[in-house]
């Protein structure tokens, strides 16, 4: 029960962000390069994903929901020649076209970052990373904060690699926080390197 | 001038600091304050004659952290059977006639039950009273209190791995402090970066649950295997940071987005497999 509502509020939210995004992107006539599609689908992922309420933290979830929103709405610079943001014409529908369109560009790399659209929850704008034609991450780039509910959509946790995390410069770091260290364990901890290096 | 290029450099340098430990409440609190800095305007109230080494400075202060520490142990603990809170353990006092102290630490660990539904709780699961939860959290915050009102206005504090900064550790004040988080999966090394400060570019508290070094001393709700092995929340203050780092590792990802939702605050969790999900603060292209 619990996850068919989140699938269903996540599927709300993207269709509801698919048609602002139409609306705001749009343009008749292009043709949707196989790697635009990808980065479609990949922006109605990401749509589906910042706006559902509680699917995003988990990958699973997210993702069921963005091959089933996939093949709307459009963003990415293709390396096709068509510049820029460009729309596929798709109609809102989620659940059309999958994303997985086996082309010649199948392996598709790189970041795509769509344009920036207006959604009841404020502007959202979504970077995609996509390797080897799969989706690997999806950031949430701007959100405006005019209302509480774009703030929480923005904050949400979601999963990174390791090396995305921010770095601890060694040399630099001054502190270090973990889990709680006993006064036993403390003496090989490396607080105690740090405090002994400037007892 | 020789002179101009001698004070870019010190600029340079990285900053000197000076660190105190005690052990108390089962760890090791660390206090470490800038060394040799000039003396702040603000340091010079009545404080003594200007130019005091930070040597008699950080003894002081540390003297100051420490008594705090002892005092709410003292009242606290459940290791010591003089205490408090093991003659409310065993049922000899009541809250009602219990001290002001352990009535308003009490008060507020309900709250954050409420506020968290449940996942962070002040009782054991055999119905004990058990405020260690957010005591070592509210000695940090008290601690700070006391820091400030000797008029210290750089320092930070490190009680086992939960951390509340003020000012800066340079000489020009603008810097946060570098803070590492230890990696779970190997003590040694360190698995992310963050910096505290305050103001509003940065956080001023860090806390971090797990079980990697106490043991299971976080009682869990449910009896499946834990979402996470590590949770690192940084916030404005240490107890939101410790008590929310708490209920997120004991109430899994529910917690985590409910404390997303709920707080402004970061987070990093380690998933039990080593996966991360974190909030955007931790994310490197968030700097």
């Amino acid at each position: 029960m619990k996850a068919r509502g989140a699938v269903s509020a996540a599927l709300a939210s993207a269709g509801i962000l698919l048609a602002g995004w139409q609306a705001g992107t749009q343009v008749p006539g292009v043709n949707a390069t196989t790697i635009t599609t990808t980065a479609a689908g990949s922006a109605g992922a990401g749509a589906g994903t910042t706006g559902s309420s509680s699917g995003a933290a988990s990958g699973s979830s997210s993702g069921g929901t963005g091959s089933s929103a996939g093949g709307t709405g459009s963003t990415g610079s293709s390396a096709t020649g068509s510049t820029g943001s460009s729309g596929t014409g798709a109609t809102g529908s989620s659940g059309t076209g999958s994303s997985g369109t086996s082309g010649s560009e199948s392996a598709a790399s790189g970041t795509y970052t769509g344009t920036a659209v207006s959604t009841r929850f404020g502007a959202v704008q979504v970077q995609v990373t996509v390797s080897a034609g799969k989706i690997t991450d999806i950031t949430a780039l701007s959100l405006t904060d005019t209302d509480r509910k774009s703030i929480q959509i923005s904050n949400r946790a979601a999963p990174l690699l390791r090396t995305e995390v921010l770095a601890a410069q060694s040399a630099s770091v001054k502190i270090i926080s973990g889990a709680t260290v006993t006064s036993n364990a403390y003496l090989t901890s490396l607080q105690a390197a740090l405090d002994a290096a400037n007892l | 001038m020789p002179r101009t290029s001698d004070a870019a450099a010190s600029n340079e340098q990285p900053a000197r600091l000076k660190a105190r430990t005690f052990s108390c409440m089962g760890t090791v609190i660390s206090l470490t304050i800038p060394a040799g800095k000039v003396p702040a305007p603000a340091s010079s109230n009545g404080l003594g004659p200007g130019g005091h080494p930070a040597d008699d400075e950080l003894a002081a202060a540390a003297a100051v952290v420490e008594r705090t520490f002892r005092d709410l142990d003292q009242t606290f603990s459940l290791y010591r059977q003089d205490s408090e809170a093991s003659a409310l353990a065993r049922g000899e006092l009541t809250l009602r006639e219990a001290s002001a102290v352990t009535r308003a630490l009490f008060a507020e660990a309900l709250e954050w039950r409420l506020r968290t539904e449940g996942a962070f709780t002040p009782e054991r699961a055999d119905g004990v009273l058990d405020l260690s939860g957010i005591v070592k959290g509210h000695a940090i915050r008290e601690a700070g209190t006391s820091l400030r009102a000797l008029g210290l206005s750089d320092w930070c504090l490190n009680a086992g791995g939960d951390v509340l900064v003020s000012g800066s550790p340079g000489p020009g004040g603008g810097d946060p402090w570098h803070a590492g988080i230890v990696d779970p999966a190997d003590r040694g090394s360190l698995l992310a970066g963050c910096d505290l400060g305050q103001g509003r570019r940065w956080r001023a508290a860090l806390a971090t649950s797990g079980s990697a070094e106490r043991g299971d001393h976080i009682w869990s709700a449910s009896a499946a295997a834990p979402d996470f092995v590590q949770v690192s929340v940084l916030a404005d203050d240490i107890v939101t940071a410790d008590v929310l780092a708490t209920a997120i590792y004991a109430g899994g990802v529910p917690m985590l987005n409910r404390a997303t939702d709920g707080w402004d605050v970061e987070v990093l969790a380690v998933r039990a497999g080593g996966r991360l999900l974190a909030t955007p603060g931790f994310r490197a292209e968030a700097a």
